[in-house]
């Protein structure tokens, strides 16, 4: 079968992606780093991990004010919008591939086309990620950089705490959405076909 | 100059005998442990309101009048601000039972007063709590060798006493008391930062200029947010085991600038600020110095036992699913 090449990922969204990856990147580290701070095995200097914690947080949030007009102005809003249409069905059909067909390498129920840059779990799960966990993320992150901002009690609970529990709870969730989102690249025909194709802009069918 | 120690001192150690007694006695009496109770009773009329109205009248008062005997007329003056004593700051302190005068000159009834009533030598706390059974849980001695060891021992500093960082007037049990642990860290950083952050007061013992605390804490990420969370002695003291609020202030170069000394789960807040409360609850619904939570959330000190299982096991099943999904994918 002949190699397509479409064209999926402008410039604009290739760059969002890679500073959102290597931010993400920084804030796991980061944040395990604080979370476990252990004097005797310290793995990123403390004070050095909060700086850059607090940058990087900042600079995530910056990305995703570009990243949602963006996606308003251009096509790309499509992909979410239309991949996440009769989801149920249509996701238990690709676990379902990625269960019993992929590993037999049979092709997708739901290839990728210049129309449907993603599969239905994709959809859904990209759309979780952008529309609930980075905003959470974001909300509670700059809520801890500027703590006198946070309700003191929240049904009897520290405002503060409750806030920092969601924080760390949320990047825990994105720590394993990236686990996930890294392996499931891993998948083209080649390793590292999806990964040039971020990088190029082209995804190429086989 | 000869100074003499007024011989009150006998009527006072008498009064607190008493009250000590009578706390003991009634402690008995309901069998409640004789920690739950403070050995100064607290919610009952100060033994000598009446008499010392006479001295509040003027030194609690920003404005007093008296009656110039050489001219007859009324005179009203501004208070030394340095002497001015608030009533009810006094009656709310430990030492509320007392007469000024059990402390101060019985001379000081006569006004005008002696100027040379001025050079009376102050009390220190051991003369009056040193060696008595009644205040040993306080450990009045200990803090002493303590502050002789510490930055501020008068081998550093000549004038310093007990009285510059707690005004016998005003001083409160706040440690031990059920005050929340805010109110104690700000309770216990006013009291530094009266003379470490007023050029005026700590220019009465140093020559230095020194620039503020924000300027000198540059290093902290959010320096207001820690200035209100923890006091200024978790860092510039070491902690002490049998001590609730360690005295040893230690010199600048030795203060604690190591962020996971408290950013950990063996947070050093736990020897020191949260002392009290950690005796009575090391960990609860599984956080790590629960106790913080009340007041605060330390990143690194405030972990979860049952979060931290359950993400290994969620981590644990993904990466399993991965390598179930790398086999298939090697063996078709």
């Amino acid at each position: 079968m002949a190699e397509e090449k479409i064209y999926l990922y402008p410039v604009w969204l290739r760059i969002w992606h890679g500073i959102n990856a290597l931010l993400i990147i920084f804030l796991i580290a980061t944040g395990i780093s604080m979370q476990y701070a252990n004097p005797e095995y310290p793995f990123i200097r403390f004070d050095l991990a909060v700086s850059i914690h607090n940058i990087c947080g900042v600079l995530l949030a910056i990305n995703y004010v570009i990243f949602l007009p963006s996606n308003l102005a251009t096509s790309n809003r499509r992909y979410y919008v239309d991949g996440l249409k009769n989801i149920g069905p249509r996701m238990m059909r690709m676990m379902r591939y990625y269960l019993t067909e992929q590993p037999k390498k049979k092709p997708s129920p739901f290839p990728v086309t210049k129309e449907n840059k993603f599969n239905p779990l994709q959809a859904m799960t990209y759309s979780i990620v952008m529309v609930i966990f980075l905003p959470l993320v974001i909300t509670t992150g700059l809520a801890l950089l500027f703590p006198e901002t946070i309700a003191k009690e929240v049904f009897g609970y520290s405002g503060l705490f409750l806030t920092a529990l969601l924080h760390s709870a949320i990047g825990f969730l994105i720590s394993i959405f990236l686990i996930v989102h890294i392996y499931v690249c891993t998948t083209g025909k080649k390793i590292t076909d999806n990964f040039k194709g971020i990088i190029t802009g082209y995804h190429t069918n086989h | 100059m000869e100074c003499h120690l007024p011989e009150i001192t006998h009527n006072s150690h008498m009064k607190i005998y008493i009250g000590g007694l009578m706390v003991i006695t009634l402690t008995l009496f309901f069998n409640f442990p004789i920690h739950s109770q403070e050995v100064v009773i607290m919610d009952n009329e100060p033994a000598y309101f009446e008499d010392n109205k006479h001295c509040f009248q003027c030194h609690g008062q920003r404005f007093y009048t008296y009656e110039n005997e050489f001219t007859g007329r009324i005179e009203r003056k501004a208070m030394n601000p340095n002497l001015i004593y608030d009533a009810d700051e006094f009656y709310s302190g430990v030492h509320r039972h007392f007469s000024c005068t059990d402390c101060h000159s019985p001379d000081y009834e006569i006004y005008p007063h002696d100027t040379e009533l001025r050079f009376e030598e102050m009390f220190s706390c051991l003369d009056c709590h040193g060696g008595d059974p009644t205040w040993k849980r306080y450990n009045f001695e200990l803090i002493d060798d303590e502050f002789h060891k510490s930055i501020h021992s008068p081998d550093h500093i000549e004038a310093f006493n007990c009285w510059s960082c707690h005004d016998p007037h005003s001083y409160r049990l706040k440690t031990r008391s059920n005050f929340s642990t805010r109110e104690i860290v700000t309770y216990h950083n006013n009291t530094c930062k009266t003379c470490h952050d007023n050029p005026d007061r700590f220019q009465l013992i140093s020559e230095e200029l020194k620039p503020s605390l924000e300027q000198i804490h540059d290093f902290l990420p959010n320096f207001n947010l820690h200035f209100n969370a923890v006091r200024c002695i978790e860092c510039h003291t070491e902690p002490e085991e049998t001590m609730w609020v360690a005295h040893n202030i230690l010199p600048k170069e030795m203060a604690v600038r190591n962020c996971v000394e408290c950013h950990s789960t063996n947070s050093r807040l736990m020897s020191s600020l949260y002392k009290y409360q950690s005796l009575e609850n090391r960990r609860e619904r599984g956080f790590f110095n629960a106790i913080i939570l009340n007041d605060a959330y330390v990143i690194g000190a405030n972990r979860n036992h049952f979060l931290n299982v359950a993400s290994l096991v969620i981590l644990g099943l993904v990466l399993l699913a991965m390598i179930g999904h790398i086999i298939l994918r090697i063996i078709k």
